[in-house]
């Protein structure tokens, strides 16, 4: 309430009431065609909302993958260099080399058609029908061995799938380090000696820079 | 790269001395400190004080000094596959105040710049909404509209220092973070004039560029401070920065400030979308992930001192560096000169707005003796900027993402700095 009424003047003079409900005050903008909505509307949730008809094999998928998704993924999805590895990775979450793939990590198939359909082939987005989108959906599934080979991913079966890691995710309980108000931070004396632990330039991977020479005392 | 400024020389001696400057400052490593020569110096009368410059419209859209061609962006290579889906950094040591210059924001791009006609530009509406819309950029510029000033952080600035100082200058550990003037409108006034269904919840915002780059947005935050911005520092956003519209979501992660906005889906629920699952998740040490990690800690590193802004004179010196949280303003920043034994209170400096960069400075005397500087804030919540092992100690180091903790500068008796950890 407080905002709402440090904001009255504003609010008042845009002749706009607080409540989210009321649509049109100003008249700006124009309708969207439901054409064009649907031509846009591409996103999918974990729920199927989103999902267009159709269906893909994982042979329809492999293929497809071979064709337009190795170069940077790899021929079973192990990644090059350092493109995205899509497949393994399982029991290495807790792991000092965690491999977080759609099979060990992604929460939700949908993430997976949705991406996909949105943002691949990288450089060439959008260029996959539905059917295919689902073929390449149902392969990655198949890579990590979620459904055999013989498997078709259709708009009717696929939030049947659910991925292992849908329950590794924990809501945010940050602050999670000591605040003013359980610890007063020390000002003097803090600790009695100080011992460099480690350094940068052990590593040596830093780009150059032109700067960082000729450094001089006077 | 610095001539290309210099207006053509003709057989003047201004021209020549133009060109030769030029070609000087080409050659790359000299400095204009060390290319100055005495001749510059009193007694004498330097060309610049007795031959015409440049006229008016030499340069219609001004650039900084040929002299400081060295203040860039730089990325790191190593760090992705390709540069269209990568990360370069701002140049902190090299700014002072609050605000970062446009030309200086850090980038981070998932499909390369979209060049977006700013007469093709649209943006949907669609979902749970009275009546699904479309704006024209003009549309959006009819809008009431609001000036604010928030810093923008990657949720993975400093995430290569998890597991130990890794790279040697701040402009690598902590540049994913910029502080502009954002002028737009609330996103609330956009929204209404679509008009919300009662059971709206949750945004999905989504770019247009070639990775159509979503997230889910929770409704409150929607309504409560973002905007869709299509200024930045009072010019046009850079395109970089989503020419021609963004979306401006203050104190949480870059990731959601959707750039070249096209679309925003109003829902009963989150889309559990590749950015906020897949990536923008922090793996803790029992294998079990945050979700949904939005606001940016309080957190603050020495800009000057540092390891591309050695200490150059002993006697007396200034040491500068920013502060921001996501939660509010920065209250207090304490700094310590002896890695962390003993602290004192820095001077903040500059205006002191929600969500923005704080820019603070500690005046100290140095004889050549070794430093280890480090810089810890307090915002207005009283949230403590932690050290490096107390994150540690609760998320081990494969989060990769909001790493908020104490940086350490090593300053040897030459000048030189270097990031090191210490006990």
């Amino acid at each position: 309430m407080l905002k709402s009424a440090k904001r009255f003047a504003l609010t008042a003079a845009l002749a706009l009431a607080a409540g989210p409900a009321l649509g049109g005050a100003l008249g700006l903008g124009s309708e969207a065609r439901p054409e064009e909505v649907t031509a846009w509307d591409i996103d999918v949730r974990p729920d199927g909302q989103g999902l267009p008809e159709g269906g893909g094999t994982v042979e329809q998928g492999e293929m497809l993958f071979q064709e337009r998704c190795t170069a940077c993924h790899g021929e079973f999805g192990e990644g090059a260099g350092r493109w995205p590895v899509l497949a393994g990775g399982y029991d290495t979450l807790d792991s000092d080399n965690p491999v977080k793939t759609i099979g060990s990590y992604w929460p939700h198939l949908s993430t997976v058609y949705d991406y996909i359909r949105r943002a691949m082939p990288f450089g060439d987005a959008q260029s996959l029908t539905a059917d295919e989108t689902y073929a390449l959906t149902a392969y990655l599934l198949y890579l990590n061995e979620i459904v055999a080979e013989d498997f078709e991913l259709t708009k009717e079966n696929f939030t049947s799938i659910e991925l292992s890691n849908e329950s590794g995710f924990i809501p945010d309980d940050r602050p999670d380090t000591p605040g003013l108000s359980e610890r007063e931070p020390c000002m003097t004396d803090c600790k009695p000696e100080v011992v460099i632990r480690m350094r940068a330039r052990v590593l040596d991977v830093t780009p150059d820079t032109e700067d960082t020479s000729a450094v001089t005392s006077d | 790269m610095s001539t290309s400024r210099k207006p053509q020389g003709g057989t003047t001696r201004r021209g020549f001395l133009s060109a030769a400057g030029g070609a000087a400052l080409a050659a790359g490593a000299i400095r204009p400190a060390v290319s100055a020569g005495p001749e510059n110096l009193p007694p004498n009368v330097p060309g610049w004080s007795r031959y015409l410059g440049s006229g008016v419209d030499a340069y219609p859209y001004g650039q900084p000094s040929s002299f400081e061609s060295h203040v860039v962006r730089r990325n790191v290579a190593w760090l992705t596959a390709s540069v269209e889906s990568s990360v370069n950094f701002t140049p902190l040591h090299e700014l002072d105040g609050i605000i970062t210059p446009n030309g200086l924001c850090f980038e981070r791009h998932h499909a390369g710049i979209a060049e977006v006609d700013p007469s093709d530009y649209r943006l949907m509406i669609n979902g749970l909404v009275d009546k699904p819309m479309i704006f024209t950029l003009d549309d959006i510029k009819r809008f009431p509209r609001t000036n604010k000033i928030f810093f923008l952080e990657c949720a993975a600035n400093s995430g290569m220092e998890w597991r130990g100082a890794q790279l040697n200058g701040c402009q690598f550990t902590h540049g994913m973070v910029h502080c502009v003037m954002y002028t737009g409108v609330p996103l609330k006034l956009i929204l209404e004039e679509a008009g919300l269904k009662t059971n709206a919840k949750w945004l999905m915002v989504e770019g247009a560029d070639a990775a159509g780059m979503n997230r889910s947005v929770p409704l409150d935050k929607a309504l409560d401070d973002c905007m869709v911005a299509f200024k930045m520092n009072g010019e046009a956003l850079r395109p970089e920065q989503g020419y021609p519209l963004r979306l401006v979501v203050p104190g949480w992660e870059g990731n959601m400030w959707i750039k070249w906005l096209r679309r925003i889906e109003v829902g009963d629920q989150p889309w559990h979308t590749r950015e906020e699952t897949s990536k923008y998740t922090d793996l803790l040490e029992n294998g079990k992930s945050r979700r949904f990690t939005w606001a940016m800690d309080c957190k603050s590193v020495i800009t000057s001192p540092s390891p591309q802004a050695p200490l150059l004179h002993k006697g007396h010196n200034i040491l500068s560096g920013i502060a921001w949280s996501g939660r509010g303003t920065v209250d207090r920043v304490d700094v310590t000169l002896d890695g962390g034994r003993n602290w004192r209170p820095a001077r903040i400096d500059g205006p002191s707005f929600d969500k923005a960069v704080h820019r603070f400075y500690f005046e100290f005397d140095w004889q050549g003796e070794s430093l280890l500087l480090q810089s810890r804030a307090i915002d207005s919540t009283g949230y403590v900027q932690p050290t490096k092992d107390e994150l540690r100690a609760v998320r081990g180091t494969n989060s990769i993402y909001h790493n908020n903790g104490i940086q350490t500068w090593h300053v040897r008796g030459n000048g030189e700095v270097e990031n090191v950890e210490v006990s």
